[in-house]
């Protein structure tokens, strides 16, 4: 009863507060929401390369072929090798009989073409298609299975595929440590907006002290004060990015540059993009006040 | 019994003055008690360190049974709740109206809303001020920002009130309606009065007992005493 009649006090006053200093307020606001566009812009950013690097990675499979004169027994011997790789996700089996369909199935030149030769005298090969869990690691295990005697050739894309995945990672690196600079540099500008206007309350904290306020009596309006001004400080960057976002989409038909490059759909993305967005807002505004109000909380 | 009591206690601030020297001392529940001296007498320094805005270098403080010097700072509000205190410049909060600083002093203890009213009505009639609950502070005398002061630091019936010079900003007659205000409180609620003032008359009238301080040493504690009168 206590406790909810000091929340309930504490929201009251925060209210109180960010109107009665409404200049300085609008300060933090303004802060709050320049910055926090920028992150939101980086956040859409980071997710989309996100979202196309492992829709890449999903695709990528090692094509393994396999000697033209292997037996039932050498097959299930690679098997149970590609089974015992620990890379290994999926595989699949196709044998030169089903890859002699599929590719009459494709097309008609390689129909007729195909059909000249019995399954005995067949130039295919039996071939698995393996999937690997972690693509940074798929040359090794590749050459894992190179290594068996009864595989011929294995195929990965190489080459171009290592500078992908390699571009990529570092790209999503990057834009993590693009977020979490400017969270950093938000909380840096809040704090130090908000000590201006706390610094103009320092009288009422020490009369609060001297009357017997416990150091989280005295915080907990301030934090609520951060909260409100992360709130409304993230209202223009919320309608910013949802509807840039949306007309971004529009614009470039979903994916950028080529069809490689998929965007990620706007629904419900942007939902989240926006609930993260507030968050950090939220975040960042409790942080920023908390911190600023402690310099004042020692006696 | 002894509401207060220092044992040994010495001070030296950071700049290397020491402000109090070897002070050993205790104070009656329900006493009236002056501390007196002058500038640099450490006076100041005694009170600050009764409401644990200072810490002792030396020596035990023990306040209503509370331990202050080994009082850690986030657990200073728990001796701030057993006593009140009054300043020269009065610290009121100018945006808020007489009523609200005195409820101020409640409100972030927690009480309910008509505990608050209550004990706050009581505490501006026990200094006079009912009938100007809703002014603000801009709007009184000097002696009556000190009253509304006054009210504020005995709103939560504290067992000790600590005044430092209260009357250094008033006039004398208006100093000593602040006495009466005082010497009221200490009889009809029985709180233990402990004020720090430079001002001869108002010692020599009261004629209560008396601290003299002189450069951080204790000179004597009579029970009732006068300003300048070493040999008594």
């Amino acid at each position: 009863m206590k406790m909810l009649r000091m929340l309930v006090r504490s929201i009251r006053d925060a209210f109180k507060s960010v109107k009665r200093n409404f200049s300085l307020s609008l300060a933090s606001i303004s802060c709050i929401t320049i910055t926090l566009i920028i992150i939101a812009t980086a956040v859409i950013a980071s997710f989309n390369v996100q979202n196309f690097t492992r829709e890449i990675e999903k695709d990528l499979t090692i094509v393994v072929f396999l000697n033209n004169n292997v037996s039932e027994e050498d097959i299930e011997n690679v098997t149970n090798e590609i089974k015992s790789i620990k890379n290994v996700d999926t595989y699949t089996f196709q044998s030169k009989v089903q890859v002699k369909e599929q590719m009459q199935a494709e097309s008609d030149v390689f129909n007729a073409v195909l059909d000249t030769w019995d399954t005995d005298e067949s130039p295919l090969k039996d071939t698995f298609q393996v999937k690997v869990k972690n693509v940074e690691e798929i040359k090794d295990t590749a050459d894992k299975i190179k290594s068996f005697n009864e595989v011929s050739v294995v195929r990965y894309g190489e080459g171009m595929v290592d500078k992908l995945i390699s571009a990529f990672s570092s790209i999503e690196k990057i834009t993590y440590a693009v977020v979490l600079a400017l969270v950093l540099v938000t909380v840096f500008l809040i704090v130090n907006t908000i000590k201006l206007t706390i610094d103009a309350r320092k009288k009422e904290i020490s009369i609060m002290r001297l009357v017997g306020a416990s150091n989280i009596t005295i915080k907990t309006p301030f934090v609520i004060e951060g909260m409100i001004l992360g709130i409304l400080g993230s209202i223009v960057p919320v309608i910013f990015t949802t509807y840039g976002y949306i007309a971004f989409y529009q614009h470039f038909d979903g994916h950028l540059f080529s069809d490689l490059i998929k965007l990620i759909e706007p629904e419900p993305f942007i939902y989240n993009a926006s609930v993260i967005v507030i968050a950090i807002g939220i975040l960042v505004g409790m942080v920023g006040s908390a911190g600023a109000v402690k310099k004042y909380l020692k006696v | 019994m002894d509401l207060i009591r220092l044992k040994n206690v010495e001070k030296k601030y950071k700049n290397g003055v020491q402000a109090i020297y070897d002070l050993s001392l205790a104070i009656e529940k329900g006493a009236f008690v002056f501390v007196i001296g002058g500038s640099g007498s450490g006076k100041s320094t005694l009170i600050k360190m009764l409401y644990r805005e200072e810490k002792p270098t030396k020596g035990q403080i023990i306040v209503g049974g509370l331990d202050v010097a080994k009082l850690r700072n986030k657990k200073v509000y728990k001796l701030r709740r057993k006593l009140g205190i009054v300043f020269q410049d009065y610290r009121l909060l100018e945006k808020q109206t007489v009523f609200e600083n005195v409820a101020f002093a409640l409100e972030v203890l927690g009480a309910p809303k008509d505990e608050i009213r209550e004990k706050v009505l009581k505490a501006l009639e026990d200094v006079g001020l009912k009938n100007k609950i809703h002014n603000y502070p801009d709007q009184l005398s000097g002696g009556e920002q000190q009253r509304v002061a006054i009210a504020r630091a005995i709103v939560n019936d504290p067992k000790l009130l600590l005044c430092d010079e209260p009357t250094g900003n008033l006039d004398p007659e208006k100093s000593m309606e602040i006495m009466q205000v005082l010497d009221n409180i200490n009889k009809s609620r029985g709180t233990t009065i402990i004020m720090a003032t430079h001002d001869k008359d108002i010692v020599n009238q009261m004629k209560k007992q008396v601290i003299t301080l002189k450069d951080g040493h204790l000179v004597n504690f009579r029970q009732k005493g006068t300003y300048y009168n070493e040999n008594a």
